[in-house]
């Protein structure tokens, strides 16, 4: 997995709430059987007018948000079916983190295995960083923002600056790229201890 | 590194969509599935609803089938293919084979896995790299969820269903109201619903954020596992332990909500999540009679799409077409009351359907979805608009 420490980035501002992964992701797209090529299809049906063109009212087809690796959204982001191919289409459009007031738990835990980070922040905080992001779009320029995973922390050039929590095992798997179910093979004899006092049958080979 | 308690997990279900990449992690990996006898694999999302004896028309959808095929030969996973009469969608098919069973761990690559928690499971969605997590250490990294107690007095009226009720406790618990929680659903009018229904109420706990939903084992749940083929031979032995697992008396939830069941009416749902819902005796909601900012915008929003006004009554709103299907009611008794059933929706096309997501384009791009009760959804077909099934003769 790509570790993740810092991430300088354009924001792209969503300005809705309980953007569920059907949005993300629409389902005709789930066919293909590989973890790439879904960034082409991110949001697809807001992303795209019927001939195929882009949709210029799409906001992240909007000059302030090309180039864009940090999503902020509003509440319940990534609501919905469980398919990580959310997070695949969000990472493989160039996504490094998303940050929303709240987020549905499995789409959360999924961008976690793929390189994402999801930072929770206050509403009002959110609230703060959508003003920011529109500011600097009205004077034809773009917002970024720092993300420091080491240090917890979102942060700006003009004194925008607040921690975020995180779990401290999920953050040091980003930290060093770490492969979770290898950490779990390392605890596999206490497995196999829990399934012989469970009347399972040992593990053939 | 301690990391979150782990899991072991006695049920893994797999579908053809979210299981190729695990499948091919393994391999990249060099690793097998730790638990072959504990993975049940079935296709059910890329299943034609026509004739299934014809080859796949579209050549991705068949490579997905394919894919699990060769998957499940490869590292000995029992496999419902298509041509098998247990063929069906996965959680309609684990309770119905006894795959499912009362206090069993259980997950799947889906979102509904709550589903399973009908019969006093605990059962939910991963992400697919937790299927290849699982299939690879028949265990999960999961932190302890936080518990939820959803009572529900008295008794449904007539022509109620657990449809109406689950979309009830959804606009009243909101979209994210279980995020977090694992919701335990309790009490008199809980306890009354058959084995199918309470299977409708946990299939949507995911629709008001929770990642499971579970109902306590009791004498409906016995009695529907009894005879089933995988269910243990030993039943009477098994049932003894299961009478075990009910929450003791008193315990403490992190949170309870009670509800009382003749409070529930038939529901509608106007919007694009299953939580913009209502009665079917009021209106469609003005957008401006919501508080919250964010409430509001989304209402404004999901209206657009739906080409309503605020103020129209749910009954004169005329319907195109009518869904009976889904894994949250495509039963037998939901089908009973059957109806043409059309796979994809043209836009501005409005549709009352039994499914369980009214998500913008989820039953074809530019399709107004309407969520409902098997019943209503008939009736509606009946009627070209919606009805309050309770005003009907309704055997």
């Amino acid at each position: 997995m790509q570790p993740f420490t810092t991430h300088t980035g354009v924001v792209a501002a969503l300005d809705r709430a309980n953007v569920d992964t059907d949005q993300i992701i629409p389902k005709q797209f789930l066919k293909r059987i590989e973890r790439t090529g879904f960034g082409q299809f991110l949001f697809c049906d807001w992303r795209f007018l019927p001939d195929g063109a882009p949709n210029p009212e799409f906001e992240l087809n909007r000059p302030a948000a090309a180039g864009a690796s940090i999503l902020l959204a509003r509440r319940n982001f990534g609501c919905g079916s469980s398919r990580e191919h959310a997070p695949w289409a969000l990472a493989d459009y160039g996504f490094r983190a998303v940050i929303a007031p709240t987020f549905a738990d499995i789409f959360f835990n999924n961008c976690f295995q793929n390189g994402m980070v999801p930072i929770r922040l206050d509403e009002a905080d959110v609230d703060e960083l959508f003003r920011r992001t529109a500011a600097a779009a009205a004077a034809g320029g773009q917002y970024r923002l720092h993300v420091d995973l080491r240090a917890c922390e979102v942060s700006d050039d003009a004194g925008f600056r607040k921690s975020f929590a995180v779990d401290p095992f999920r953050r040091q798997c980003l930290l060093e790229g770490l492969d979770d179910i290898g950490l779990t093979l390392r605890q596999v004899d206490a497995i196999g201890v829990w399934e012989q006092a469970h009347g399972l049958p040992p593990v053939a080979g | 590194m301690e990391g979150p308690p782990v899991l072991y997990i006695d049920r893994h279900l797999v579908h053809e969509v979210t299981s190729p990449q695990a499948f091919e992690g393994l391999r990249l990996a060099g690793r097998r599935v730790r638990r072959p006898e504990a993975t049940f694999a079935t296709p059910d999302h890329n299943v034609p609803t026509s004739d299934r004896r014809l080859p796949i028309a579209d050549p991705i959808s068949k490579q997905q089938i394919d894919t699990l095929r060769a998957n499940c030969r490869e590292f000995g996973v029992r496999l419902f293919d298509l041509d098998d009469a247990d063929q069906g969608i996965v959680h309609v098919i684990g309770p119905e084979l006894g795959i499912t069973q009362p206090g069993m761990t259980i997950v799947c690559g889906d979102s509904h896995t709550a589903t399973h928690g009908a019969l006093g499971a605990l059962a939910f969605g991963i992400g697919t790299s937790e299927v290849e997590h699982v299939l690879a250490t028949q265990t999960l990294r999961q932190a302890k969820p936080k518990s939820f107690e959803v009572r529900v007095d008295g008794a449904l009226a007539h022509g109620v269903t657990a449809k109406d009720l689950v979309l009830y406790l959804i606009g009243r618990l909101s979209t994210e109201g279980g995020t977090g929680y694992v919701i335990e659903y309790t009490g008199p009018c809980i306890r009354r619903l058959g084995m199918e229904e309470r299977m409708t109420v946990c299939n949507m706990s995911i629709e008001a954020g929770a990642r499971a939903g579970m109902i306590a084992p009791d004498a409906t749940t016995f009695d529907y596992l009894r005879g089933r083929d995988l269910a243990p031979r030993d039943f009477d032995r098994a049932v003894a332990a299961w009478e075990k697992l009910p929450t003791d008396t008193g315990a403490r939830y992190d949170r309870v909500e009670v509800y009382a069941g003749a409070d529930v009416v038939p529901q509608v749902t106007w919007g694009t999540n299953p939580a913009q819902v209502t009665g079917i005796d009021a209106a469609v909601p003005d957008p401006d009679s919501f508080t919250d900012p964010n409430d509001r915008s989304s209402a404004a929003r999901a209206l657009e799409y739906m080409g309503l006004v605020g103020g129209t009554k749910l009954v004169d709103i005329p319907l195109d077409r009518v869904f009976i299907g889904s894994c949250t009611n495509s039963r037998i008794e939901d089908l009973r009351a059957a109806a043409r059933v059309p796979d994809i929706l043209t836009p501005g096309q409005r549709c009352a359907s039994t499914s369980n997501r009214n998500f913008e384009g989820r039953q074809g791009k530019g399709g107004r979805t309407h969520l409902v009760s098997p019943a209503m959804a008939a009736a509606a077909a009946v009627a070209g608009h919606f009805v309050d099934i309770r005003k009907w003769e309704y055997k």
